[in-house]
């Protein structure tokens, strides 16, 4: 666990969660804490359900077993309107952006904020505008989502997840298909918006290099359990030979290169 | 034989438990018509993609359609020495028949089609996802207006389809074969009745439009998030609309004018 401190400084906490995709075993009875105002960072192979694991804690996927708590509410009991009243304070950043296509960028951010309050016209405007000028792009809000790049509508994505002033914003796979210059961007993004609006953020990404340079706490995953959690420096130095594979990205190791098959010479040589 | 029955099995169950999820999506969707109530401007953006835009499309067929009634009506009557009936023939048969189903099979075609492959793409782009992680209810938001838009939107399109029909059948009855226009006019006031002929097509329109929507709904939300899923989720919503319209209007038809 990051501390023995006591429960009301984890924003989240994962108790014995259990989840499965038709057989196959998604998570396996895991347990986790997320802690209030810090970066954490959930990593570990693609198809290990790290999505998925987002998708449970923002009450869009019932788990099997155990519960989720966020913010102290079971997410798993509450009534619609209440879970509804709990995603106004939890920001997700989508893989793709989610941005809605028939919107340009000002309508996009402004969209949630239309939504749900009665807010002015002009009040709704200063607010998108210091949105979008946090993450660099006041100057693109006339622009279509067809129009931006990734890493552009990723971040038109993120102004968007602070429109309303969340207290934790889930991040899924920030990093993934980013030129280096979005990545920096990003890295930087979440780091500062973290630290200035007191955030709590949750990171799921594979990116190791870049998650690792700004995460406080980290749990990797792999095939449903835990295989390894600690700070960034802690994690560097594990012994699990699994987790050395992953943050140093080798070929080969615990996890074979191969996908299991039989002997390679009795493959060519067979006629079948 | 055990495998047959299996699959049969798993078939039936299959197509169970969509008629269940298809059923529940109607519910939420209806239960959304109260949201939208006081928000004109979200229904107004899809009256205008639903309906207006598929205005073209009607006008056009049904200009043809009732030219054809023209043609072929007045050479089956004259053999009988009534043309001056064309009018009430080309009337009765858009107003009861033609005007409800065409429209609405058209409908499917040019809007249906499109409300799929756009609530099913919005899936793919986790859009609807989105949304629902912004606390923001996509069927309230997304489905509802378009429901409603094509609920709207059908009975009008048929309306002006028989229109536009009779037009065209006087174009070429009166104007090309010969047709008394007078006739042709008094003996439609005559033989049409209100209640029984236009309302009667009105409400199958209503119940068309009821189920071309569900359906075109449905599949693009219920479509499996790929493009493949799409393109078979559209290509469902086509044939299955198309099948729905058909098979009702012949029991509409059984129940409003066969004496059953």
């Amino acid at each position: 666990m990051p501390n023995s401190a006591s429960a009301h400084n984890h924003i989240v906490t994962v108790k014995n969660l259990s989840f499965s995709r038709g057989t196959r075993k998604i998570f396996d009875d895991i347990s986790l804490d997320i802690e209030r105002g810090k970066i954490t960072a959930i990593m570990g192979p693609s198809g290990t359900g790290k999505t998925t694991l987002l998708k449970l804690i923002g009450g869009q996927l019932y788990p099997e077993a155990g519960q989720i708590r966020v913010d102290g509410q079971n997410v798993h009991r509450l009534k619609t309107k209440e879970l509804y009243n709990l995603r106004k304070r939890i920001g997700m950043l989508f893989q793709s952006g989610a941005l809605l296509t028939d919107m340009n960028v000002y309508d996009n951010v402004a969209f949630p904020l239309r939504e749900h309050t009665h807010l002015p016209e002009t009040m709704i405007r200063t607010l998108v505008l210091m949105k979008l000028h946090a993450v660099g792009l006041r100057g693109a809000r006339h622009l279509m989502p067809n129009e931006l790049s990734g890493g552009m509508a990723r971040r038109v994505a993120l102004a968007r997840a602070i429109a309303l002033d969340p207290m934790m914003i889930m991040y899924d796979e920030p990093f993934t298909g980013q030129d280096p210059i979005s990545m920096g961007a990003l890295v930087h993004l979440i780091k500062s918006l973290n630290n200035t609006l007191g955030l709590t953020s949750i990171i799921v990404s594979h990116d190791v290099q870049e998650t690792a340079a700004i995460a406080d706490y980290i749990y990797v995953l792999s095939e449903g359990k835990i295989v390894g959690q600690g700070t960034p420096q802690q994690l560097a130095q594990s012994d699990s030979a699994w987790v050395q594979q992953f943050m140093n990205g080798d070929a080969d190791g615990p996890v074979h290169f191969h996908y299991p098959a039989i002997d390679y010479l009795d493959d060519l040589l067979s006629t079948k | 034989m055990f495998e047959f029955l299996e699959s049969l099995g798993h078939s039936s169950r299959s197509s169970f438990a969509k008629l269940g999820r298809a059923t529940f999506f109607l519910i939420h969707t209806l239960a959304g018509i109260v949201e939208v109530l006081p928000r004109p401007n979200l229904l107004m953006k899809q009256l205008y993609s639903v309906g207006v835009l598929s205005f073209l499309i009607i006008a056009i067929s049904g200009l043809f359609v009732g030219m054809v009634l023209g043609l072929q009506g007045f050479y089956i009557l004259s053999d009988f020495g009534a043309e001056e009936s064309l009018g009430l023939m080309v009337a009765a048969s858009l107003v009861r028949e033609l005007g409800p189903v065409v429209s609405a099979l058209l409908f499917a075609g040019r809007a249906g089609s499109a409300l799929t492959a756009e609530i099913g793409l919005m899936k793919a782009t986790e859009q609807l996802s989105g949304m629902e992680m912004m606390a923001v209810n996509p069927i309230n938001r997304i489905i509802t207006p378009r429901f409603m838009a094509g609920l709207i939107s059908t009975p009008l399109l048929a309306t002006i389809f028989s229109s536009i029909g009779v037009i065209g059948g006087q174009m070429v009855g009166v104007g090309m074969l010969g047709v008394d226009d007078g006739a042709f006019w008094s003996q439609m006031q005559a033989g049409i009745d209100f209640n029984e002929d236009i309302i009667n097509g009105i409400i199958k329109s209503v119940v068309f439009g009821f189920v071309v929507s569900w359906i075109a709904l449905f599949e693009g939300y219920d479509a499996i998030p790929t493009s493949e899923g799409v393109s078979r989720a559209t290509t469902r919503t086509v044939v299955n609309s198309a099948f729905s319209i058909l098979g009702l209007d012949f029991i509409l038809t059984a129940l409003m004018f066969g004496d059953i």
